[in-house]
């Protein structure tokens, strides 16, 4: 069973049906006692930093998720914007992250950019693996995934790092520290690599 | 390395799929869930489906077919036609879209851009433009509905105008190439390029692969999207639902966008 957070913003419908078309269960968490019944625990997000954590500090639902995922290490995976929560802080906001990795959401640097469209950074790009991680089994290399957004995660702990992606510089497009995972790009969205990494978290 | 997007768009009429000429002509393509299952397949970029019967007669989004829609597509999926309201937006979007698009709507009332711009983030809004070229003077004027109504707008103008208000992209639609597969208008690609720094994408006049590369040769990272050239295999303009396999894309990238664009990166990082 894999229990999605719908705290108001997130492409919540779009993960519902890759589960369901890999015949595994859903639940879509709206309280706090529904988080503490999940066993694995996904962390969407689509929007500014400080509008998501206020949507979260909001649900009701933070602390029972900090419960869950801090003290009982149920998986979790925060996924674009969910992966950035994750964070200690945002460039993109003055509210803390959650603070469950040593890093900071940074905007890009557009002078490192060669292109005329330079933010947001959107469109399919690859993964550079780093080393192996149960998340990315089965993909490889150069794998292509579908991104969109203008902030990255800035992760100060390299063994942390699972993915790295190049946009006029190479960071941490997903990463790793126990039972927690986050992902910049979206897998929802990114044909068979992207059914593969859901299928993979949905087996750890 | 990011890779320049390539985007088929269907059109949805009469709950069928068409291709137009110059904006007539429908011709019947075949079933729109059928065409996102072989695109599915096919793993494309993304996917542009405009109805363009909503707008021209005033009807409501199709909220089923789009839900039928968002459920199939394992890939970006960007929604046009009918939308003149955030409550709309919002209801598409809750049905697992990414991507709204708007064109005629945004044209008549500019403010809608900010509005749902700011209630769902601007990276899924995105503005349509159908443009013409004036027989007489060779001006661009913005259309609407279905290329029927002149508006008297440049497009230069308000393509800028849409990015302020807060626009995530911006979708220019070449009337006059419409389903002709002779290639892109490339002086207003440049026109609207220079003046925009959101994401951009062009439609109209694709005919083969090679006019996709000379965009994306000249433009770098953009969206290269197609209607014909994607439904359509042969002069005599048979129905075959096609793009380019794994391989042939590898190969088109390679030939039109890394060996430009990579040096220039290079250029730039010294």
């Amino acid at each position: 069973m894999i229990t999605i957070i719908d705290y108001g913003l997130g492409n919540i419908k779009a993960f519902a049906n890759v589960y369901e078309r890999l015949n595994i269960k859903i639940n879509i968490a709206r309280s706090a006692s529904e988080i503490k019944n999940a066993t694995k625990l996904v962390l969407p997000g689509v929007g500014a930093f400080d509008y998501a954590m206020s949507q979260l500090n909001n649900s009701g639902m933070r602390e029972a998720l900090e419960d869950q995922v801090i003290n009982n290490k149920v998986p979790v995976i925060g996924i674009c914007v969910g992966m950035q929560m994750m964070a200690k802080s945002s460039d993109e906001g003055t509210l803390p992250g959650l603070g469950w990795f040593d890093a900071e959401v940074k905007l890009f640097d557009t002078t490192q950019i060669p292109y005329k469209t330079r933010l947001p950074h959107m469109g399919w790009n690859t993964l550079c693996l780093v080393g192996k991680n149960r998340l990315l089994d089965q993909l490889s290399d150069e794998s292509r995934f579908y991104f969109l957004h203008s902030y990255y995660f800035d992760c100060n702990q390299p063994e942390d790092v699972i993915a790295k992606t190049e946009y006029g510089i190479e960071y941490a497009s997903a990463v790793n520290k126990g039972n927690i995972y986050g992902i910049q790009f979206h897998p929802e969205k990114s044909h068979q690599n992207g059914i593969q990494l859901l299928h993979n978290f949905a087996k750890l | 390395m990011l890779h320049p997007r390539i985007i088929p768009c269907l059109l949805v009429h009469k709950n069928g799929l068409v291709k137009t000429t110059k904006f007539k002509d429908p011709k019947y393509v075949g079933d729109p869930i059928n065409a996102v299952k072989i695109f599915n397949e096919k793993e494309v970029d993304e996917i542009i489906v405009v109805d363009i019967d909503a707008s021209r007669h005033g009807k409501e989004p199709d909220y089923q077919l789009i839900e039928k829609l968002a459920i199939e597509c394992r890939m970006p999926l960007c929604y046009g036609g009918g939308i003149k309201t955030v409550e709309q937006a919002q209801r598409i979007f809750s049905l697992g879209v990414e991507k709204i698009s708007i064109s005629s709507a945004a044209i008549s009332n500019k403010a809608l851009i900010t509005e749902i711009a700011e209630r769902v983030g601007n990276q899924s809004v995105v503005v349509v433009l159908d443009i013409k070229k004036r027989m007489i003077g060779g001006k661009y004027e913005i259309y609407t509905h279905n290329g029927t109504k002149a508006t008297g707008i440049d497009p230069v103008v308000f393509a800028k105008q849409a990015e302020d208000l807060g626009a995530g992209e911006i979708v220019i639609n070449s009337i006059d190439q419409d389903g002709v597969m002779k290639g892109y208008d490339q002086t207003l690609i440049n026109k609207i390029r220079e003046v925009i720094s959101i994401p951009l994408t062009v439609l109209g006049g694709a005919g083969s692969l090679e006019d996709i590369g000379q965009i994306i040769q000249q433009h770098g990272i953009i969206g290269v999207a197609a209607g014909s050239l994607f439904v359509f295999k042969g002069k005599f303009r048979a129905v075959l639902i096609n793009y380019p396999v794994f391989q042939e894309k590898k190969k088109l990238l390679s030939e039109y966008f890394i060996k430009t664009w990579e040096s220039k990166k290079k250029i730039n990082h010294v």
